[in-house]
């Protein structure tokens, strides 16, 4: 099982004997302790101190007050946030499903042994995933370019006009599109990791039954990958969520098309770092990262109840 | 699924559940072999499915063979000629030396920079890794459960929700605008942890950890020697992804590094972006392109080199059952 619980040879050790385990019982702080300190000054300590200021208020005049959950407030009835959610989660409806089911049919195929070149597009396909976001999107916003990119040639090669993938309308996708090239490979990879570790007597049994391929993929594979699957699912909506950086780099090309609220993350950091507004934004990003954790646990739920 | 713990990975069959070399270091291991054979024999190999697969191939390729291209025009050919041809003047080599010449050779600067942040942060966030994952899979602690689930927890958190605290915090303490507000957060690779503990898991026998504490082995030189070699292809996969992590972060030094001196090569790249954007700004699209290319050969080339580890460590992630 691929989800977020101990593995499961962890529990049933009944090799070790119990008395020892009570001996030794805080030598593996020894191991740990170091990996718990630093997470608890990098993820404990902001997210306590994130709720803190969040509670008040920069005011004009009386300097920093308590204002209990007025931030909170502000927020849910802020226009520009929840234009903002609504944009990233239009994203995450159409681009989420499309890049990972691309990505699970290159691992089914991949997976099939019918393909030439096996090694080859595995490795390839994969290749994106080095590649920082950075230049992933300053490449693709180069192409992207109508006078002199990739766009710019087809048009002047076919004569036709294709629109401007930069436009207000089409950013979004331009953004889809970025992403998805960025993650197909990878979520192609841990899809085919979980196929590749499916014990070969299913395969057998469904042979002896007489199941076709198609068959062998819904009753078999799909199955036996649900936790990757979920796990990816999981991963991509946290990703999408948090969409900052390939909007944040376009934004030179596409000033008008990206505002600076064009995600709540974007909104957030624009608060914080061009308005100076800490602690409203510290609101906007724990309703953020609720709504995210929520949406995750759902998710888990629902994917792990299924034929479990 | 118990084939991790196998040093004898079984090479005399195609027996599938020992696809996975449980040590990269173990000789005669057969190069990854991943195709199980089915027992009706290999299965027909299909030239339509290959063209299909080819054609997302093609979109994953072509924006990198843009780039290369790319690479090889002076700022005037990239205006004049088509995307994914040469163009008249071959300025490849030109232009990597004005990368690494332009503005005092800041570029250079940047690639260093960069080389201390993914040392010590990927590094040190491998080796934290590697000590949580054993602590987790072969102790029993109090607290265990708990550290579990504040973890896997933390996961969820959006780490941009992180940031303006940190970045606050650090601001207080005087380490924003240090190399140390990028590594110090980098340390932490949760996802590192999970796949150490399962690793560790599956690969270090209980037995040879009490073996060696009968012979007399501290805890430290019980790890040192008998889990840290266990765990080799383990350490690589992390190893690699933390180094992606922080080889390509942009978010976390671009709120934290207002000095250009520190900056990683990722917000170097946009800042050259930037400036050709920007009135009067030096255009250098020819310098971007030709540095983002530099940017990403070292790690291209890590993850072909290192195919081998990092494959059978992440299938060993997705171990199941």
């Amino acid at each position: 099982m691929t989800t977020l619980q101990p593995p499961a040879a962890a529990k049933p050790r009944k090799s070790r004997p119990p008395a020892q385990g009570d001996r030794r019982s805080w030598t593996g702080w020894g191991f740990i302790g170091p990996f718990v300190a630093v997470f608890a000054l990098v993820f404990l300590a902001p997210i306590a101190y994130s709720i803190y200021l969040s509670l008040f208020r920069d005011q004009l005049i009386g300097g920093t007050q308590f204002v209990g959950f007025d931030n909170y407030q502000q927020a849910l009835q802020d226009e520009r946030f929840w234009d903002s959610l609504g944009r990233v989660s239009l994203f995450l409806a159409v681009q989420v499903p499309i890049m990972l089911f691309i990505g699970l049919l290159i691992a089914l195929a991949l997976d099939s042994g019918r393909l030439y070149g096996t090694d080859f597009f595995r490795i390839t396909i994969f290749l994106p995933y080095a590649v920082p976001a950075v230049v992933a999107t300053l490449m693709w916003g180069f192409m992207y370019g109508t006078k002199y990119g990739l766009v710019g040639d087809i048009n002047s090669a076919f004569g036709v006009t294709l629109p401007d993938p930069l436009s207000s309308d089409l950013v979004l996708a331009s953004i889809g599109n970025i992403v998805t090239w960025e993650f197909i490979g990878y979520n192609m990879l841990i899809f085919y990791s979980a196929l590749k570790v499916i014990p070969n007597s299913l395969y057998e049994a469904a042979e002896i039954d007489g199941a076709g391929q198609f068959r062998v993929i819904t009753a078999i594979k799909l199955p036996a990958i649900r936790g990757a699957l979920v796990i990816a699912t999981i991963f991509s909506i946290i990703g999408s969520f948090q969409l900052f950086n390939e909007p944040s780099i376009l934004r030179p090309l596409a000033r008008n098309a990206i505002t600076t609220d064009f995600t709540p993350n974007f909104y957030t950091y624009s608060l914080s770092f061009n308005g100076q507004q800490h602690n409203y934004s510290a609101a906007v990003a724990i309703i953020m990262g609720l709504i995210t954790m929520v949406i995750a646990y759902v998710v888990q739920l629902r994917g792990m109840r299924k034929g479990a | 699924m118990s084939s991790m713990s196998g040093t004898s990975s079984s090479a005399t069959s195609a027996s599938p559940s020992a696809s996975v070399p449980a040590t990269g270091t173990t000789k005669g291991v057969p190069r990854l072999r991943k195709r199980r054979e089915h027992s009706a024999g290999r299965p027909k190999r299909s030239v339509l499915l290959t063209v299909l697969t080819g054609l997302i191939l093609v979109y994953t390729v072509v924006p990198l063979i843009w780039l290369v291209i790319s690479a090889t025009k002076t700022q005037e050919g990239l205006a004049d000629s088509s995307g994914l041809w040469f163009a008249d003047d071959f300025a490849l080599w030109s232009n990597i030396r004005d990368t690494f010449t332009y503005h005092d050779g800041i570029f250079v600067r940047w690639l260093l920079n960069t080389l201390l942040y993914v040392g010590l942060g990927a590094g040190g966030a491998t080796f934290l890794a590697i000590l949580g994952g054993y602590a987790l899979a072969k102790f029993n602690f109090p607290g265990k459960r708990g550290v579990f689930a504040v973890v896997i927890g933390a996961v969820a958190v959006p780490g941009t929700a992180l940031a303006v605290p940190t970045f606050l915090m650090f601001s207080k303490m005087g380490l924003t605008d240090t190399p140390w507000a990028v590594i110090i957060p980098s340390l932490v690779s949760p996802f590192g942890l999970y796949l150490m503990w399962v690793f560790a898991t599956e690969a270090i026998p209980v037995e040879l950890l009490e073996a060696a504490r009968i012979d007399g082995a501290g805890e430290a030189r019980t790890f040192f020697t008998v889990a840290l070699p266990l765990l080799a292809p383990g350490i690589v996969t992390v190893l690699l992804f933390t180094t992606v992590a922080t080889w390509n972060n942009y978010f976390l030094p671009l709120i934290m590094l207002k000095d250009p001196d520190w900056y990683p090569l990722t917000l170097g790249l946009d800042a050259w972006n930037n400036q050709a954007q920007t009135i009067g700004g030096d255009v250098i699209f020819n310098l971007v392109i030709t540095g983002s290319l530099l940017t990403i050969v070292p790690l291209i080339a890590a993850f072909l080199l290192l195919q081998k580890y990092w494959q059978s460590g992440l299938a060993a992630g997705s171990v199941k059952e």
